[in-house]
């Protein structure tokens, strides 16, 4: 399959010797949705202004629809589409305004600026506010119209900087739709950051994980998963139920995990769920509530880097 | 590049045009601070060897350097602002060239110092000053004005990309204003009287683009006036230009 993005050893020093990206490699292929999944401060919205020619690498090198981001910078910028994590507008502009402009600068003529503005208005639902100045739009809004204005120019390869970031449940999946509708009948290639493990389950073929600037885990959700392999039983004890008598029951069972409910085990082999329960009636310990966590992406970060994806904050 | 630049430029001036403050305050202020100064100082035309029985006519210049400086602030804070809010990665994410910017940011200035200019010289009509150097003397004012308000403006952007910072933008407009008033704009220097004041408006460049554009109203055709306020102003352009391209150079660091 042909290859949109193809990075090798790509560097991102900042003053002060900051390696925000330190050497990382990584192949999208054409019309994949590549999610590339870390916390802030990871290096994720960094390698995007890379690919998308914004910042030059410090070292490595990459190719966006087959051409080379530091030589061929222009040539990038014309096959690509890129709504980057601030939705920047300019709010004493209107929406169309912004499409205008916008398809000007692609050098979209005249009259296939209009055909062009009208179909993407539509699409993203802004028709009625159109001639609105963005400062009155809401944040959901502001994400459609940015998506709108990085598909201006038909682009195959699409980057999408944490898109849904503060979007609310409803604007989120609208955008989820779009993009999966972009990948279905178009074949644009995307390449999504975000903190969200839901959306990269959700929306992504492949999954990279970053982590202080290195990629820790790559491949398919599930495969990712299967790699981690074993789920969790978590346990909550009833009231008269000691905790230390429900973690010497749990614990032949596996690894005890850490659990802000209860006591937790992630299955190492020696018994299923029914065994546990088993030997949970057999000692007469009695549990408030018990589950069976299948392993999350969350669950794949832990695995390699030794802490939880979600609530992982550094500032970037 | 020509397309670019017009959107960039149009884009400008509906900026300037919705944001009210940005165009009432250069067309309203500088004429107030105007009436004030005239009527106190409408008594220097007494003294030997002013040129002109009307401080008003006199004192016509001082307008148009004043909105000059209105409108670099504003475009210089624009174009920060831009930098602040990544709309300038936005317009890096295009094929649009990076002159283009530079050229559309200031042609909209540029518009804004054509529109300024036009008011203060119908004002200035209407109230009864005479443009001694007639209607080409208009034209030339015109040019000047313009010419003014891209040298300043060229400063302006280059605040702007510098710092992308609105704040420091601001901060150049007392900074220019020292400027202002360091020069000859209410007395010639022949008739400013303390020494140290007259050499600081000699040696300020502001002087000579007051005196420019006050020769075409009070003298008429005062070539050597002319000569130095064009030469500073297209030196100061020049420079200010230079400048601001190698600092978008930097900023725009897209490969």
């Amino acid at each position: 399959m042909e290859t949109a993005i193809e990075v090798r050893g790509l560097v991102r020093e900042f003053k002060g010797g900051i390696r925000a990206v330190a050497g990382i490699d990584l192949d999208v292929a054409s019309g994949e949705i590549y999610g590339f999944l870390g916390p802030n401060g990871a290096g994720k919205s960094t390698t995007v202004h890379m690919l998308t020619t914004l910042l030059p690498p410090t070292a490595g090198s990459a190719r966006v629809g087959g051409y080379d981001i530091v030589r061929e910078g222009p040539a990038v910028r014309r096959t690509i589409g890129a709504a980057l994590q601030e939705a920047a507008l300019d709010p004493l502009l209107t929406g169309r305004e912004h499409l205008k402009l916008q398809l000007s600068l692609h050098g979209i003529r005249r009259d296939a600026r209009e055909t062009r503005t009208k179909e993407l208005l539509e699409r993203v639902g802004l028709r009625n506010a159109a001639d609105r100045k963005i400062g009155g739009y809401s944040g959901g809004m502001k994400r459609r119209l940015d998506l709108a204005l990085a598909l201006a120019h038909r682009p195959r390869i699409l980057f999408l900087d944490e898109p849904t970031t503060g979007l609310d449940p409803q604007s989120r999946s609208a955008l989820w739709d779009e993009v999966v509708r972009l990948k279905r009948d178009e074949g644009v290639t995307v390449f999504l950051t975000t903190q969200y493990l839901e959306e990269a389950d959700v929306l992504a073929d492949r999954v990279g994980i970053i982590d202080h600037g290195r990629i820790v885990a790559e491949g398919t959700t599930t495969a990712l998963k299967a790699e981690i392999g074993r789920p969790t039983v978590e346990a909550l004890p009833a009231e008269d139920t000691d905790a230390a008598e429900l973690e010497a029951a749990l614990a032949p069972f596996g690894e005890l995990q850490p659990s802000t409910k209860g006591v937790a085990v992630r299955l190492d082999g020696h018994g299923d769920l029914a065994d546990v329960v088993r030997a949970l009636d057999s000692g007469s310990i009695h549990v408030a509530d018990l589950h069976l966590h299948a392993p999350t992406l969350d669950d794949v970060f832990l695995a390699k880097t030794g802490r939880s994806l979600e609530g992982s904050e550094e500032p970037e | 590049m020509i397309g670019q630049v017009l959107q960039l430029a149009r884009r400008s001036v509906i900026r300037t045009i919705r944001q009210p403050a940005n165009w009432i305050t250069p067309l309203i202020f500088p004429l107030a601070l105007m009436a004030v100064n005239t009527g106190g100082l409408h008594a220097a035309t007494s003294l030997p060897g002013f040129p002109t029985d009307s401080f008003l006519a006199f004192f016509i210049a001082f307008p148009f350097i004043q909105g000059a400086l209105f409108a670099t602030v504003n475009a210089g804070v624009d174009l920060a602002r831009d930098i602040q809010t990544g709309f300038l990665n936005r317009l890096a994410l295009t094929p649009m060239q990076s002159p283009a910017l530079l050229i559309g940011h200031l042609g909209g200035v540029i518009v804004m110092g054509f529109v300024q200019a036009a008011w203060y010289l119908a004002v200035a009509l209407v109230i009864g000053v005479r443009l001694e150097s007639g209607v080409a003397g208009a034209l030339v004012l015109f040019l000047l004005a313009v010419l003014i308000v891209l040298a300043f403006g060229s400063f302006g952007a280059l605040a702007a990309l510098r710092t992308g910072s609105t704040e420091a933008v601001h901060s150049l407009f007392p900074v220019f204003f020292v400027f202002l008033f360091i020069s000859s704009m209410n007395l010639p220097r022949n008739l400013i009287e303390t020494d140290w004041f007259r050499t600081a408006a000699s040696l300020n460049p502001v002087s000579y683009l007051i005196e420019a554009i006050r020769s075409l109203v009070i003298t008429g055709w005062n070539w050597e006036a002319l000569g130095l306020g064009f030469s500073i102003a297209i030196v100061m352009s020049i420079v200010g230009l230079t400048l601001s391209s190698l600092a978008l150079r930097t900023r725009m660091a897209r490969t």
